[in-house]
């Protein structure tokens, strides 16, 4: 190793174009991100031709702290960016990876999270196209910023369709609620448990794309509950739909360990984020045999119907565990910044 | 952790609340009985369980002035905003308090414009706070029931035996039996029945309530926060109404006792005094307060810095007051979710998260599931 061009932290000079801007991206990005797109010498990433309807998507990654039980910002930033392609029907194609640097991160922070990033992007099937670095001065970050945008193709003939939801269809949700915020709230916190929890942060594309051919006609619409939860989500698709969604408090999965943390804190674990799930509106009588499909697989172990479209105005209602029924609505104010 | 969250299962299985709810139902009479659930949990708890629909046309659940933010008149956040802007103190505070409106402004706002506001989560961080910042007055704003009272004076004592001198705090820590004396004799409210805290009964013992049982006559059940818990609790009000009776029973014998806790009553007695409070919406009640002792003067904010909250009644469209002694339901006031909505709270009842306005807003009133 050449000990006059890489040091072990990052410094403004990795930011100012000159020979150590070139080290940095030829020694230490170039090394993970090793694909025959992704090239130092161009200024953007030649995809050739891509056959199929396009999807694009964009999303920034703050989290803290970088790294947490289960995953870290570099697994989030390709799985988020995968996963809001992913339940529009799209697989990823490429994304791109942005960096914002704080002065003085060491650089061995700096490469788990794109060892994490090239993993993950490997799982995901998607190339890692292009890229950017910048350094900001000490104290003018937090560590590692991360921005990656997306590009996908559409499974064919299917879109989004909240318009098609009517009375009957099943509400689906791929598996347990709140792990990710949890475990980076236990990592923030130093919380100790007894059972720890892990982020759930995993690629949905294998998941769900092979859904969408396979019953035709039968998903009308998904999203990813992250920020805000299933709670939020299920809000935003009612509304977007103009339907009544009821769900069942006592079908809702939620790990035995997030409950714990919950009743101790005064969190609601409908409210609280996930990066490796998503929710599901689907006809009424292909509802089983999708849950079924779901939990062939590992990330949709614990699908589960957690409720059906009803007659009504549009919201959220749920019935309760002591048989009452209430309103589901937006939270006021977030209890927890910057959680991906 | 595992074995604990089943324990809590049990208070929360459908079977036995669907049987306690007809048992309720054939229970109640033609008219529905008018109970007060008395403290802020159970009224976010009864929202959150959906029981008052459940419930509805056999009972209706009056939510009392048991949420310490709402019931902290505006009089207190204005000498708190004085204490930080005129004598450059570091205010140490719970968050729920930060948006709740004093005259013309409130904590959140002011802390906007450069009041120092830091919110803690225990009484103790705030004496921490002090003993960091040497050269700096730190005022903790002490507002609570007899749950948090324990906590705040442990805070004095301790600023007290390590000598954190500068340390104080504005004491608005309130006592509930004496506000349910007072919700007992007004004929307006008409309650038929309390459900009482379960927490704060945990420190004060279900003998406290004996006084307002037996002087007006109205049947008095400590009950838990978990769904069953008050299912059971309303049932046993229920009964007693049946049976022509009222006394103090106790649903929540796996933690309150007839005694309490009497070292936390020691610790409230050595640091505090009782005195006469102002409760906002419903006005002064005679030795509903706890002022610091006088052998604690020197932590006490009021005294230390010369500046006594004033209480005077509060700005007229905002009907809270009729909310937190059940006069109204948050529904019935003209501002719920219009002017006064969680975001942009008008009244104390939205702005705490254990606001009966704040409930119904979130859960929905009942009356449109």
């Amino acid at each position: 190793m050449n000990r006059t061009s890489r040091t072990d932290k990052i410094l403004l000079s990795h930011g100012e174009g000159g020979k150590r801007t070139r080290d940095l991206i030829a020694k230490v990005i170039a090394r993970h991100f090793d694909n025959p797109v992704l090239s130092p010498f161009f200024d953007a990433g030649l995809l050739g031709r891509i056959e199929g309807e396009i999807a694009f998507t964009t999303d920034g990654y703050v989290v803290t702290p970088p790294f947490f039980p289960g995953g870290d910002i570099g697994r989030l930033a390709v799985c988020g960016t995968v996963n809001d392609l992913a339940v529009c029907g799209a697989k990823a194609v490429a994304i791109s990876c942005g960096l914002i640097l704080e002065e003085g991160l060491p650089m061995d922070t700096l490469e788990r999270a794109l060892a994490a990033m090239r993993d993950a992007a490997k799982e995901a099937g998607v190339t890692i196209a292009c890229g950017d670095t910048k350094v900001v001065e000490r104290g003018k970050g937090d560590g590692i910023f991360i921005t990656t945008a997306g590009v996908g193709v559409s499974v064919d003939g299917w879109r989004p369709a909240p318009s098609e939801i009517r009375p009957g269809d099943r509400i689906l949700l791929t598996g347990t609620m709140g792990d990710h915020q949890v475990a980076v709230l236990i990592a923030r916190k130093n919380l100790a448990l007894e059972a720890p929890v892990p982020s759930d942060v995993a690629p949905l594309g294998g998941l769900l794309l092979p859904l969408l051919p396979r019953f035709a006609g039968k998903v009308r619409f998904m999203r990813d509950p992250t920020r805000g939860g299933v709670g939020v989500t299920l809000n935003e698709m009612a509304s977007a739909a103009n339907a009544r969604f009821v769900l069942d408090e006592a079908r809702l999965p939620v790990r035995e360990s997030v409950r714990g943390v919950c009743e101790i804190l005064g969190f609601d674990p409908l409210y609280l984020a996930n990066e490796g799930k998503a929710a599901l509106i689907v006809a009424g009588d292909a509802a089983e045999a999708i849950v079924a499909a779901l939990r062939e697989h590992p990330y949709g172990r614990e699908a589960a119907i957690i409720g059906e479209v009803q007659e009504g105005g549009s919201g959220v209602r749920m019935r309760t565990l002591a048989g009452g029924v209430r309103a589901v609505d937006y939270p006021v104010g977030d209890q927890l910044p910057r959680i991906c | 952790m595992n074995r604990g969250m089943k324990y809590i299962d049990d208070f929360r299985d459908p079977a036995a609340a669907k049987a306690l709810a007809e048992r309720i139902r054939r229970d109640a009479g033609d008219a529905p009985v008018r109970l007060m659930e008395v403290c802020g949990t159970h009224t976010v708890a009864i929202a959150r369980g959906g029981i008052r629909p459940l419930l509805s046309g056999a009972v209706t659940m009056l939510s009392g002035p048991g949420c310490p933010v709402c019931v902290t008149p505006d009089g207190y956040i204005d000498a708190a905003i004085a204490l930080g802007t005129e004598r450059g103190v570091l205010l140490a505070s719970f968050g729920d308090m930060l948006r709740v409106p004093g005259k013309s402004s409130s904590l959140e706002q002011e802390k906007g414009t450069g009041l120092e506001v830091r919110v803690v989560y225990s009484p103790l961080d705030a004496v921490a706070l002090a003993a960091a910042a040497p050269g700096r007055e730190v005022v903790f704003l002490g507002v609570g029931f007899e749950t948090t009272a324990p906590a705040i004076g442990g805070a004095v004592r301790t600023a007290a035996e390590r000598g954190v001198r500068n340390f104080s705090v504005l004491s608005s820590v309130r006592t509930i039996p004496e506000a349910m004396g007072v919700l007992a004799a007004d004929p307006d409210v008409r309650i038929e029945g309390f459900l009482c805290p379960a927490h704060v009964s945990v420190v004060i013992g279900t003998d406290a309530y004996r006084p307002v049982a037996r002087r007006y006559g109205i049947p008095c059940v400590v009950a838990g926060f978990e769904p069953l818990d008050i299912l059971m609790g309303i049932s046993m009000l229920l009964r007693q109404k049946k049976e022509g009776v009222a006394r103090v029973e106790n649903e929540y014998t796996r933690v309150a006792t007839a005694a309490g806790n009497r070292k936390a009553q020691d610790l409230i007695r050595d640091v505090f005094v009782p005195c006469d409070t102002g409760w906002r919406g419903i006005g002064v009640i005679p030795g509903s307060g706890l002022r610091i002792a006088d052998r604690y003067a020197s932590f006490d904010a009021e005294k230390k810095f010369g500046a006594p909250v004033v209480f005077a009644p509060e700005r007229s469209a905002c009907r809270c007051g009729d909310v937190l002694k059940g006069k109204i339901l948050p529904v019935d006031c003209p501002l719920f979710g219009k002017a006064c909505v969680p975001e942009e709270p008008y009244g104390p009842c939205m702005v705490s998260s254990e606001g009966s306005c704040a409930a119904y807003f979130k859960y929905g009133s009942g009356i449109e599931v």
